[in-house]
């Protein structure tokens, strides 16, 4: 039993660094982590699942208003990447804020041509960061089952 | 002793973003904090028991219905919100009468120095970057036990005042070092700046919360106009 937890903690240990060194997650997951605990179980996949859910929204709406060249709404675009920008930031999802400040950068400016580049990126970027937290968690869970306990990762 | 019982320190968080509201509530929670969240500035006065007249909107009163009966140690508030943003609530709440002594920390996800100026000039006691840490919210602790520290002088306070600053000191330090203890993370730097800002201002804090408390039944004479 001990050895399949050690086993189990190693791999999520494993996959947790490997998040960290692609770029997908950055130091502020790590203090997300910190705001969970016995008292709040699952705050780490109630934060993330809130802002997966914001994302597929706000990604959703600034595709209409990108929709027609002759008529874009900039503004709520810029909105909807403020909002993107902030909110990926909070989490830790370190490509997603590095699109969203690009995005912001063709919003600015008025390009057309390169905010939909953006938002065809971050909807890649998000989708691949959920399946690779969903990944993350089923490994939590895991270890949970097993009876063991979730390691503390720090990455310096 | 009381104060053991009044050791939670209750802050009122304001923020449109769900996301934010949850994140901030959490921070706070896990800092040892009893949290409110409200999605609007306005709700945030409503909470607090100050009434948005619907005539003009610039006129405030404490509304005669609401008793405010929760005591709020601290606002922290979002500076981007539609309709009212945390810099009109910063200010409303500091023309308050009743409610200017409850220490305001902005957040925002921008670093714009004219604006955290502005801010802090208004009399926000902090700016805190999004995303907020941990670790930002120590900084909040001082804040919030100025506002105990002024509730628990309140008595000796008339004794006080005829004396020299220097016993005035040390009769502080006491009664900062007996709280103290259920803080004990804090640096003796903080608790020296604690103790010199709360004697140069213990003379006018004390005056606020003598003229605080006695109006605070009064709901009906307080207006403030903008």
């Amino acid at each position: 039993m001990n050895t399949i937890v050690a086993q189990l903690q190693r791999q999520f240990q494993g996959y947790i660094v490997s998040l960290y060194q692609q770029g997908y997650l950055d130091n502020q997951f790590t203090e997300l982590r910190k705001l969970q605990d016995e008292g709040s179980p699952d705050f780490v996949a109630e934060v993330v699942s809130l802002f997966f859910d914001d994302c597929a929204k706000l990604i959703n709406d600034m595709s209409t208003s990108l929709e027609r060249p002759d008529h874009v709404d900039f503004k709520q675009v810029d909105s909807g990447v403020h909002q993107l920008k902030g909110s990926s930031s909070s989490v830790g999802a370190r490509r997603v804020k590095s699109v969203c400040i690009a995005f912001k950068e063709c919003c600015d400016v008025q390009n057309r041509e390169g905010c939909l580049r953006c938002l065809q990126q971050v909807d890649y970027e998000y989708k691949m960061l959920k399946t690779k937290l969903q990944d993350l968690f089923n490994l939590e869970q895991q270890i949970l089952q097993a009876g063991g306990t979730i390691p503390q990762v720090s990455m310096n | 002793m009381g104060m053991e019982t009044e050791s939670q320190f209750h802050v009122l968080a304001v923020d449109d973003s769900l996301f934010d509201r949850k994140m901030i509530e959490r921070l706070l929670q896990k800092s040892s904090c009893q949290v409110t969240t409200v999605d609007s500035g306005s709700k945030a006065l409503e909470f607090l028991g100050l009434r948005v007249d619907d005539e003009d909107p610039n006129v405030l009163s404490t509304s005669p219905h609401i008793h405010q009966e929760v005591e709020i140690n601290l606002i922290i508030t979002d500076y981007c919100m539609p309709g009212m943003t945390g810099y009109d609530l910063l200010k409303k709440v500091k023309e308050s009468a009743a409610f200017k002594s409850i220490p305001v920390v902005i957040m925002s996800s921008e670093n714009v120095p004219a604006r955290i100026s502005r801010c802090l000039e208004e009399g926000a006691e902090e700016f805190f970057l999004k995303p907020v840490k941990l670790a930002d919210l120590t900084k909040l602790k001082p804040h919030m036990m100025k506002t105990k520290l002024k509730k628990e002088s309140e008595k000796p306070a008339k004794e006080e005042e005829s004396e020299v600053s220097k016993p005035e000191i040390e009769e502080e330090e006491e009664a900062v070092i007996e709280i103290l203890p259920l803080h004990q993370e804090l640096e003796s730097e903080q608790l020296e700046t604690m103790v010199s800002s709360s004697s140069s201002n213990k003379r006018k804090a004390m005056e606020e919360v003598i003229s605080t408390d006695r109006s605070r039944p009064k709901y009906n004479d307080i207006t403030t106009s903008v």
